[in-house]
């Protein structure tokens, strides 16, 4: 029955275990391609589409809508129509969900810590190592999980490191310095402590600003950019956001700011917004922020725009950017170093990555592959 | 955030951190540290249950093992408090509070309005409250409504181990008096908490499931066994959202009344006596201020109003359980409005 190909629940994220189908896309005979989004499935931490990662014809579905559903269990039959239902049918009938192993599970921890210098650093570390890593770094008030969609993806074929900025996530309060250089000195200071000499840079926001500055000073730790809705690149900034998120103090304040970041506000959950509030509310949050707000972004400019400079590092450089993108305007796609591939991806704001997770994924392989 | 504790240790998490933030928090009450009021042994005790455990080892004299005499040390911290200092005092049992009454009540309660604003009460009082203890009548009461009906005291009564961490600290930090109500059936429960000092605002409900169909308001213990419910209902099509309200007072009316808005059914769950409670206090209040958005009339579910017995079969009863919040909610949806 090889030529039956099932549509499993995904993984989305370090510590998904379960997710609810919410709705299909598609109906029993829809012809699939590739990247199409097909269910949606609503998990404690996000909502989103699922696409398709296998092509073709979508013969049964077999979760229902509503339904909680462990990861990799079995939501639908896809196979050509030369294959009889009676077939379809023992194939649902014998499929068994694979068991997370917990053993796996333990001896792998999600995440790991390291010091660098007085700041604790929370990280992941996923895929098989050999070859030069991919590191993603977030933006300005997120963190490692921001690439919830994108790391187990790309560690398929490549060696993935995510971390958590100093002042963010879980990793220490405090920052090294408020200049994109001190940024991209502790990131360069990160990589020594993993002894990671050289990566392909990803960074989202204030991350790939952060990824642009490293290439512009220390081109020799970098292989290659990815920059998604960077910043770096032009003056204006969405200064409602960068100033409102860092002193949101409530759930009400919070939520309008979050769901700027997305095309479809309604990704932004419930629990995600709690999550941010967590974050914000550890002591000394709102202070790093406010300070890094003010350093970068004063009166809604961007006061250092490491991107132009690109040109001369004389990377390769693959820019992502969501056509309705609320924080970061997508103009400023046309200040890309010459060369730079640049993606533009309609119906996505601020979080392409989370939005169009499966084109991010594809063009990110292709380009830390090539 | 993978390191899970229970509520036990993040009320010691809490006071252990703001007491190495802020050499002005002190700690007082009766076996806080060695059980006898003698410093002879270090820290054997630690408190009736364990709680404020390995403290005195690391701030020493500042945890303040007192008498017998809970309006002498209660009156002693409320004065500490409008001096300057950030007391903290663990009272055991909510039970107890009854011989400190005008300590609490008529003084502390009462500084920052008869003194012109010019006297601040920055005191926070433990107490542990709650049936399912087999601790009979004196030591098993949910004597919540008591303060929440005192203005000028604050009403704290958390749910999770993130709550009670970050609820306490907010109250350490806060510049009035504080009643810090931990359900002592609740001790236990593990949650995932940063390790990091972090605050929860006072006054602020949280909504811990989601729902369309029916709103259940409550706080303590009662979070969990209307969780329970709501799971159950869940398989009967039914979609409870469950409002934790956290601090009783200030309270947080906006949260309440938006679900109330959104489901048009209530029921509201006490561990409290019945009368003039918090569940008959949020009923009125909804009724109030969302009359036209209520499809059903208001359920309310509270043990019967007669002291906690102490024969466990009858203490079982007694306390509220899944099932009648289960039934009140499908009552509530029985009824009323389609």
């Amino acid at each position: 029955m090889s030529n039956i190909t099932p549509i499993v629940m995904p993984k989305w994220g370090l510590s998904m275990k379960e997710g609810t189908v919410t709705s299909w896309l598609v109906t029993e005979g829809t012809n699939i391609t590739v990247g199409m989004p097909i269910l949606d499935v609503e998990t404690d931490k996000i909502a989103n589409a699922v696409e398709a990662p296998d092509a073709g014809l979508l013969r049964k579905i077999v979760a229902h809508e509503g339904e909680l559903l462990p990861v990799k269990a079995l939501l639908g039959v896809m196979a050509d129509t030369d294959v009889s239902d009676a077939d379809i049918d023992a194939y649902i009938a014998s499929y068994v969900t694979p068991a997370v192993d917990e053993d796996e599970a333990d001896a792998a921890p999600t995440t790991l810590r390291l010091d660098v210098g007085d700041i604790s650093v929370r990280y992941a570390r996923r895929g098989n190592a050999g070859g030069t890593p991919v590191l993603f770094i977030h933006g300005f008030g997120g963190d490692l999980d921001n690439w919830l969609f994108n790391i187990d993806a790309v560690a398929e074929k490549a060696e993935v490191i995510a971390l958590d900025l100093p002042g963010h996530g879980q990793s220490t309060v405090r920052l090294p310095g408020t200049s994109l250089a001190d940024m991209a000195n502790f990131v360069a200071r990160f990589m020594d402590a993993i002894n990671v000499p050289k990566a392909h840079l990803v960074g989202h926001s204030m991350g790939g600003a952060i990824a642009a500055q490293l290439a512009v000073t220390q081109p020799n730790r970098v292989e290659s950019l990815t920059l998604i809705g960077s910043a770096g690149f032009g003056d204006e900034i969405n200064s409602s956001y960068t100033s409102g998120f860092a002193s949101a103090a409530s759930r009400k304040e919070l939520k309008p700011l979050l769901e700027q970041l997305f095309y479809d506000p309604s990704l932004v959950s419930r629990q995600l917004v709690d999550d941010v509030l967590k974050y914000k509310r550890l002591d000394g949050v709102e202070q790093v922020l406010k300070t890094l707000s003010e350093a970068l972004f004063p009166g809604g400019r961007q006061s250092e725009k490491p991107g132009l400079k690109l040109g001369e590092a004389g990377k390769r450089v693959l820019m992502l950017w969501g056509s309705d993108d609320k924080v970061v305007p997508a103009a400023h796609a046309k200040n890309a170093p010459k060369g730079a591939t640049v993606e533009l991806f309609d119906q996505a704001g601020h979080m392409v990555q989370m939005e169009k997770a499966g084109d991010v994924n594809r063009l990110l392989v292709a380009h830390v592959t090539a | 955030m993978a390191r899970k504790i229970s509520i036990k240790q993040a009320i010691n998490e809490a006071i252990d951190q703001e007491m190495t933030r802020d050499p002005s928090v002190i700690m007082m009450g009766e076996d806080i540290v060695g059980g006898s009021g003698s410093f002879g042994e270090m820290d054997a005790w630690g408190g009736v249950l364990g709680v404020t455990k390995g403290l005195y080892a690391k701030h020493g004299s500042r945890l303040l093992d007192t008498p017998l005499s809970e309006s002498a040390y209660v009156g002693a911290a409320v004065g500490a408090a409008a001096c300057g200092m950030r007391p903290i005092a663990e009272l055991m049992f909510i039970d107890f509070m009854g011989v400190c009454f005008d300590q609490i009540f008529n003084q502390a309660a009462k500084f920052r309005y008869m003194f012109g604003g010019k006297a601040q009460t920055p005191v926070v009082i433990r107490a542990m409250v709650g049936a399912g203890f087999r601790a009979a009548a004196q030591h098993s009461q949910m004597l919540t409504p008591l303060f929440t009906h005192i203005p000028g005291l604050k009403v704290v009564c958390p749910s999770s181990a993130y709550d009670a961490k970050g609820l306490l600290i907010q109250s350490i930090r806060d510049n009035d008096p504080v009643i810090f109500c931990e359900h002592k059936n609740l001790y236990a429960m593990e949650g995932e908490v940063p390790e990091t000092s972090y605050t929860i605002p006072l006054g602020e409900a949280n909504v811990v499931r989601e729902g369309k169909d029916v709103s259940i308001v409550t706080y303590g213990l009662m979070v969990h066994r209307s969780l329970e419910a709501a799971a159950t209902l869940a398989k009967e099509g039914i979609e409870v959202e469950v409002v934790d309200l956290r601090t009783l007072s200030p309270l947080d009316l906006d949260t309440v009344l938006d679900s109330v808005t959104k489901t048009g059914r209530l029921v509201c769950v006490d561990e409290a006596s019945p009368r003039c409670n918090i569940a008959t206090d949020i009923s009125a209040l909804v009724s109030m201020h969302a009359f036209s958005a209520l499809k059903a009339g208001i359920e309310m579910i509270s043990p019967p109003h007669c002291p906690v017995p102490f024969s466990p079969t009858l203490e079982d009863l007694y306390i509220p359980g899944s099932d009648r919040i289960a039934d009140a909610v499908r009552k509530t949806l029985q009824k009323g409005k389609k």
